[in-house]
């Protein structure tokens, strides 16, 4: 009997927070400390099994640190777990954005029990999501993921938390349903509910052309809201600007993946015909998120939700790097998923730094705060520089490996001018990151802002693991790159690309 | 003799209750303990049957297979927990409550025979046994409200059970038979190539049947009565109608259905499409009604249409495939997850209404900081009515949707679902009053050990049957073989 390495890895949080809900007092530093090593032994746990993880090429697609049980055998539901190339960078990403949340909400002092059971549960979600080779547990996940990020941003958000916190919830339902859809239809042509299996094998089969298109497009619309992709990304400047930081950083940082990780490893995989036939439609949304999400965010004048528009730009990358069906670009997605979880969520960690000191999110009323908080502008610009995509940042070399394989693959006809168009996106982040550093800690110093504290030492420490994360995989992205590799090359291999 | 132990036990404790009560003056509470022990008694004596092979009884009038045993096990239970649950409330008619225990016992016995009748005469005769009990009991407190729920249950009653009569009646004035088997015998010995709507007899006492029923399970469009006579009754009542009378109605619905109406002649497909449009109504009417409701009671009515709704769907799927029990397996789950997340909600809403002295959602302000343990509960169970995973409401739904995509209804299902993100919006309305506003006013909740023994057991029923189903649908496997003409 080997050690359950993701059993406990998932399970951890939840399991700790239901103790913690039942415990009848405990002191906030107790439950703040706990909560801390509820999400520290899974990030060791999960460092270990990266370690562990076979990369030699011949392990290609081959899932690893499996776990897998009978579950309920009348609906041939299954306990399966395990971990590829794919899923695996998520997991070391969301492990390590549960403990960096942990250490962001150090500073709640509102419900305190509450906010990190909420917290923890959460994290349980988001990791079963990422590892979960079973349809019927990977949905599970997906959707008890919300019920905690109903209450993180309805109870200690910011604005009109309650109306955007149910939005955000009915949105992601409305997409469950979908999923939900396709599942079952998946699951009455083939008889499984069996991820690797389904992957693995021709739906041509089972299923009519027609029907293939339509399951495809019930995944997508699913997938598509939680990434967001638009026309579905409306719920996704609410639920961050109105959400508390910690929340913020695991949306933008985990949260969207899970979208773009379900369309990898549903629809890429098990759909390679229909991919390809409408990759040009896909495509084109990428490119209405690139420009239209990069436009938009350059007219905000609220800190967050300038940060939160930026995501709506930069997921369209990851689109475009899928749907171009080439194996360079799909690693490049999943490496910018992985990037843009690091930079976002210092970015919005930061800025909740800036928030909590300043009281002030308007840019607008922000100014010249480099005088008073030296720390966290030096902070906030070298994550700027990864968003923006300067070489040495993790931000770089998943940007470059987009672009690179999307205008490369071939796979896709005028996937260069999908391409060229989605360029536009990087000159307009940077001139939305230059902007903003410029007009909140740039210029002169204002007097309201005399006794502004600057960042403190919990907070430096965070920052500096971002940014620890973001300069190590962007000078050495090999430690990541060959994960990915497993993973994507079986995929790109269907399509020649 | 020994086949009908339950139902003798319920009979006799029934009894036993009325005359204690002649001689209890002051604690009656030893009534609601004597009820359970019965009921007891009565789960044991048909526990022992349930290996038995199935087999009719007087006649063909009863069928005695697992599907009765199941729903007998069922309807024991849920009537034990809503005894447990009535302890607190019975102190508002002091005087009545050996009337009010028995009255329980006998729509519990009704129930029990309305899943077990093989015939058209013992199925209306069980129906009356619960619908007279429940025209009392709805009527119980006494006061305005009640006594207009009373009679409008009552009234309305009284209209549907003469619908159903008549289609019963139709149905038998074309096959010239009262038992199920000798129906479907009849029906098979049409020439083939008929279909149903050459044939305009059966055809219209299908469609009596389908209103009658339709009116006891709460069906659109039948449904105008549940709002008035969920609030109007007392809350346990309330909760008994919901999940214990309206299973009842599905079982004798299934039972009728499923065995003569499905083979041959493709009548089967006939009435799946009445049910599938009738379940689309409802399930959408149901939950749209319920947003703007202030009244908890009210909204759990509306909510309870919807979640006739979603049964009806898989009522369907049967229908549009016989051959698969998927269908019959769903609608069981559905009927038992419901049912246990109904009565968490109805439990905690008993014990929280009796201390603030409202049922309006209003009263339920900041509930979470004054009452955690109530709060939790409460929403544990609006969430698994959501069908939230991983509480047993989730998996009811998702076997639901999965029979009906099965059955080749995957546009119901898309109904079914995306009706799932209209009822996130009043579910959460209450969680969000709970736990986002602050206290009103500081209540503490008291409530009696049966109370918070029966809200235990169902909260814990949410969670068990949503993580590890596989015993209870195993169970309900076996129940949904059922069926012997």
């Amino acid at each position: 009997m080997s050690i359950p390495y993701l059993t406990l890895i998932t399970f951890l949080p939840a399991a700790g927070a239901i103790l913690m809900a039942l415990w009848p007092r405990l002191s906030g530093r107790a439950i703040k400390i706990s909560s801390l090593l509820l999400t520290l032994v899974p990030l060791v746990l999960s460092l270990v099994v990266f370690a562990g993880f076979d990369r030699s090429s011949s392990m290609a697609g081959v899932i690893q640190f499996e776990e897998n049980l009978p579950w309920i055998s009348l609906l041939n539901a299954n306990y399966h777990l395990g971990v590829d190339g794919l899923s695996l960078p998520f997991l070391v990403l969301t492990t390590l954005l549960g403990v960096l949340a942990v250490l962001i909400s150090w500073k709640v002092d509102l419900r305190i029990k509450e906010f990190f059971v909420w917290l923890l549960i959460l994290q349980t979600s988001i990791t079963g999501v990422f590892v979960s080779l079973d349809l019927l547990l990977f949905f599970i996940f997906w959707e008890l993921e919300l019920i905690p990020m109903y209450f993180l941003i309805s109870i200690w958000g910011a604005g009109r938390k309650e109306y955007s916190a149910l939005k955000y919830v009915l949105y992601t339902l409305f997409g469950g349903a979908f999923i939900l859809a396709g599942i079952l239809i998946l699951f009455f042509a083939t008889g499984s509910l069996d991820i690797a299996s389904l992957a693995s094998t021709d739906l041509n089969n089972f299923l009519r052309p027609a029907m293939m298109v339509l399951t495809f497009f019930m995944f997508f619309i699913g997938f598509a809201i939680k990434l967001p992709a638009f026309p579905f990304h409306t719920w996704l400047p609410d639920a961050h600007t109105d959400a508390p930081t910690a929340a913020s950083v695991i949306l933008a940082g985990t949260l969207l993946k899970m979208g773009g990780y379900a369309m990898l490893r549903l629809n890429v995989a098990m759909f390679p015909d229909v991919c390809r036939d409408w990759a040009p439609l896909i495509l084109t949304i990428a490119v209405i998120n690139v420009i239209y999400g990069a436009a938009i965010t350059l007219k905000q004048t609220d800190i967050k939700r300038l940060i939160a528009y930026s995501s709506v730009s930069h997921m369209g990358f990851v689109l475009l790097g899928i749907f171009t069906l080439g194996e360079i670009s799909m690693n490049g997605a999943v490496l910018q998923m992985f990037s843009h979880g690091i930079i976002t969520g210092l970015l919005f960690a930061i800025t909740g730094v800036v928030m909590h000191n300043t009281h002030e999110r308007d840019i607008n009323k922000l100014g010249g705060l480099a005088k008073q908080m030296p720390r966290t502008a030096i902070i906030f610009i070298l994550a700027g520089l990864g968003a923006m995509a300067v070489p040495a940042t993790s931000g770089f070399i998943a940007e470059v490996s987009v672009f690179l394989g999307s205008f490369q693959s071939s796979v896709v006809p005028g996937g260069q001018v999908f391409t060229m168009l989605c360029l536009l996106g990087l000159v307009l982040a940077a001139a939305y990151i230059l902007w903003t550093v410029q007009r909140v800690f740039l210029g002169p110093g204002l007097e309201k802002f005399q006794m502004v504290k600057d960042a403190d030492k919990t907070e430096i420490v965070f920052s500096l693991v971002f940014l620890v994360v973001m300069f190590g995989v962007g000078l050495y992205p090999q430690i990541i790159v060959d994960v990915i590799q497993t993973g994507v090359a079986p995929l790109a291999a269907v399509f020649g690309g | 003799m020994d086949l009908f132990m339950p139902e003798i036990i319920i009979l006799i404790t029934a009894i036993l209750v009325i005359i204690t009560d002649l001689f209890l003056t002051k604690s009656k509470r030893y009534l609601a303990y004597l009820s359970l022990l019965g009921l007891a008694a009565a789960a044991v004596a048909t526990a022992l049957n349930w290996n038995n092979p199935p087999e009719m009884a007087f006649g063909g009038m009863l069928a005695l297979d697992s599907y009765s045993s199941f729903f007998r096990i069922l309807f024991i239970c849920l009537s034990g927990l809503v005894i447990m649950a009535s302890t607190d409330y019975v102190t508002k008619f002091k005087r009545f409550q050996g009337e009010y225990y028995a009255l329980v016992l006998f729509a519990l016995l009704g129930m029990i025979m309305m899943a077990s009748t093989a015939n058209l005469i013992t199925m209306y005769l069980s129906l009356e046994l619960t619908g007279l009990s429940f025209y009392v009991l709805v009527g119980f407190l006494k006061d305005q409200n009640s006594t207009e729920s009373a009679l409008k249950y009552l009234l309305l009653g009284g209209v549907a059970s003469a619908m159903l009569v008549f289609g019963l009646v139709i149905i038998y004035g074309f096959s010239g038979e009262t038992n199920l088997g000798g129906i479907v015998n009849y029906i098979q010995t049409l020439p083939s190539g008929t279909d149903i709507t050459t044939h305009a007899g059966l055809l219209l006492g299908i469609i009596l049947t389908i209103t009658g029923l339709g009116f006891k399970v709460a069906a659109v469009p039948f449904q105008f009565w549940v709002p008035d006579v969920y609030q109007g009754s007392p809350t346990p009542i309330t909760l008994y109608l919901s999940i214990a009378s309206k299973a009842a109605g599905f079982a004798l619905f299934l039972r009728l259905f499923y065995t003569v109406f499905t083979d041959p002649l493709a009548l089967s497909q006939e009435w799946a499409l009445i049910i599938a449009i009738l379940a689309a109504v409802g399930m959408t009417l149901g939950n749209v009604l319920a947003i703007p409701q202030k009244n908890i009671k009210r909204m759990l009515g509306y909510s309870s249409i919807a979640h006739a709704g979603y049964i009806l769907v898989a009522l369907a799927a049967v229908g549009n495939a016989p051959e698969l029990a998927d269908g019959r397996i769903s609608l069981l789950f559905y009927l038992v997850a419901f049912a246990v997340s109904d009565l968490a909600a109805f439990i905690s809403i008993i014990a929280i209404s009796r201390s603030t002295g409202s049922d309006e959602i209003s009263s339920y302000e900041g509930l979470a900081k004054t009452n955690p343990v109530y709060a939790s509960a409460l929403t544990l169970a609006l969430l698994s009515l959501t069908g939230f995973p991983p509480l047993a409401g989730f998996l009811a739904k998702y076997y639901i949707f999965s029979a009906s995509v099965q059955a080749d209804m995957l546009w119901l299902m898309i109904i079914a679902a995306v009706n799932t993100v209209i009822s996130a919006v009043f579910y959460f309305n209450v969680i969000r009053v709970m736990w986002l506003r602050p206290a009103r006013q500081d209540v503490r909740v008291l409530a009696s050990w049966p109370l918070k023994l029966a809200l235990g057991i169902s909260g814990l029923a949410v969670l068990i049957f949503g993580i590890v189903p596989e015993t209870l649908l195993n169970l309900i496997e076996k129940a949904a073989e059922l069926i012997i003409h």
